[in-house]
């Protein structure tokens, strides 16, 4: 492996549901402790886009590649499975809707994937725990149960549970547009102090200011194709597409 | 009403109470395992054992538990299969319920957030860790009431058996008719302690409910 191997490549992805073609060949590669941001119209196939890159999708054509390894073999039954689980162990994910899981405490949550999967002692598993609820806030909700927590801050324990399989990449799918305006930030501020530690970040959002402040790197989709693609700065203040500017019009008044 | 003929059969239903509380509580065990099984076999990613899961639950349901009783234990002989009407009863009874008890175990399954299965998955846990460790423990506590009505319908169906010669409740009621020519008392006797096992059970399905309520 050498220093210029991407964190991240999608080749020539495409995807259809049925009849529909929801991604019709994306090319985007991403290096280590790059952000990028994946914005567009719903619709435009940027969940799909990055719920392939850890097989939650499967694409009909494409390649997915983390850290030079191929995501998206082309093997079936149990082979697939072993080796899927063993890639998805270095992706965390955070989904709009949290998906922590109710029966467990906010410790258990976090500990589950390093002591089952990984086999770290309860004693190290809890220490971790406690430090990554730590750095999200959230220290005093170790043994709690998520339905005492607010969307904010099940947002920020869902973070904390992806991190603790120490992932090389972390996906992001609206991670805030299910919470409460007022809740936002403080997830958000949890993403910009992981961007700050220069972890590999893949975002799909709603929210062009949040996209324009943390991100390396801006792809906006649509209709299943990159309509344009670029740093921030030359993305939101310098849209070279008609497309892209109708976008933005919207989405930046608003 | 005659309050002494209670008195004096009350002794001899409690003991056939007894056996309709043994068969019914065999059957359901039986029907709990069963059920684990079809219910494995309906989520597989096997077409076969999809199918003849289905197959099951199609044939069970849709067929009357007193001719299955009959299929079994006056069919069996002939193929082979000789089985004391006891017997009989209660895996009769286990296997139709069974088919009942799946429908109820895969609802609750079904029921559980997609979500959950995904975030599962994405940590990197497989398909069984992840039904194991994720889905189960959220789908047993879904499961437990309709799991109750599928145990509460089993125990009055256990009725049934009586028609096979088990010596259960039901057969006793009738058979004290011939005695004593008050069906009104007897049949009153035989009610009162159906709905007792059924309220007992009820409660225990309460119980259970409460100690797997998450949080």
């Amino acid at each position: 492996m050498t220093q210029n191997t991407p964190m991240v490549e999608v080749r020539n992805a495409r995807k259809s549901f049925g009849h529909l073609e929801v991604l019709k060949g994306i090319d985007f590669s991403v290096g280590k402790g790059q952000i990028f941001a994946l914005i567009g119209p719903s619709g435009s196939g940027k969940s799909t886009l990055l719920r392939s890159i850890n097989q939650l999708e499967t694409l009909n054509e494409g390649e997915v590649w983390l850290d030079g390894e191929r995501v998206n073999l082309d093997i079936q039954g149990m082979a697939y499975e072993r080796h899927i689980n063993h890639v998805r162990q270095q992706m965390g994910m955070v989904f709009q809707h949290f998906n922590l899981f109710p029966h467990l405490t906010v410790l258990e949550n976090i500990t589950l994937g390093p002591i089952k999967l990984k086999g770290m002692a309860k004693a190290e598993a809890r220490e971790l725990a406690c430090d990554l609820l730590a750095k999200v806030g959230l220290a005093d909700k170790v043994d709690v149960y998520p339905s005492r927590l607010s969307g904010g801050q099940k947002q920020r324990v869902a973070i904390a549970r992806a991190l603790a399989m120490k992932p090389k990449v972390m996906l992001f799918d609206e991670a805030t547009s299910a919470l409460d305006p007022e809740l936002v930030d403080e997830v958000n501020a949890v993403m910009k102090q992981l961007a700050a530690e220069h972890m590999t970040m893949l975002i799909v959002t709603h929210e062009m200011r949040f996209a324009d402040e943390v991100s390396d790197y801006v792809i906006f989709m649509d209709g299943g194709v990159v309509v344009e693609e670029g740093p921030p700065a030359q993305l939101f203040r310098n849209p070279r597409q008609e497309r892209t500017r109708q976008f933005l019009r919207k989405h930046l008044s608003a | 009403m005659d309050i002494a003929l209670i008195q004096r059969i009350f002794p001899y239903f409690l003991e056939a109470a007894g056996v309709t509380v043994v068969i019914s509580f065999l059957a359901f065990v039986l029907g709990m395992v069963l059920a684990a099984a079809l219910t494995a076999m309906r989520l597989s990613r096997s077409r076969a054992l999809r199918f003849a899961g289905a197959a099951y639950v199609s044939v069970f349901r849709g067929t009357p538990c007193l001719v299955q009783l009959f299929l079994l234990y006056f069919g069996g002989p002939q193929i082979g299969i000789n089985l004391s009407p006891f017997t009989a009863g209660w895996i009769g009874l286990g296997m139709n319920i069974a088919a009942y008890m799946a429908e109820s175990m895969r609802g609750a399954i079904l029921a559980v957030d997609h979500g959950q299965r995904e975030a599962a998955r994405t940590i990197g846990f497989g398909r069984a860790r992840t039904m194991w460790l994720v889905i189960l423990p959220q789908a047993a506590r879904l499961m437990i009431r309709p799991l109750g009505v599928n145990t509460v319908a089993l125990i009055k169906g256990s009725s049934l058996v009586s028609a096979i010669s088990v010596i259960d409740l039901a057969y006793t009621a009738q058979r004290y008719i011939s005695s004593t020519y008050k069906p009104f008392e007897v049949f009153a006797v035989a009610a009162l302690l159906y709905m007792l096992i059924v309220i007992a059970v009820s409660m225990l399905v309460r119980l259970a409910d409460r100690r797997f309520a998450i949080d």
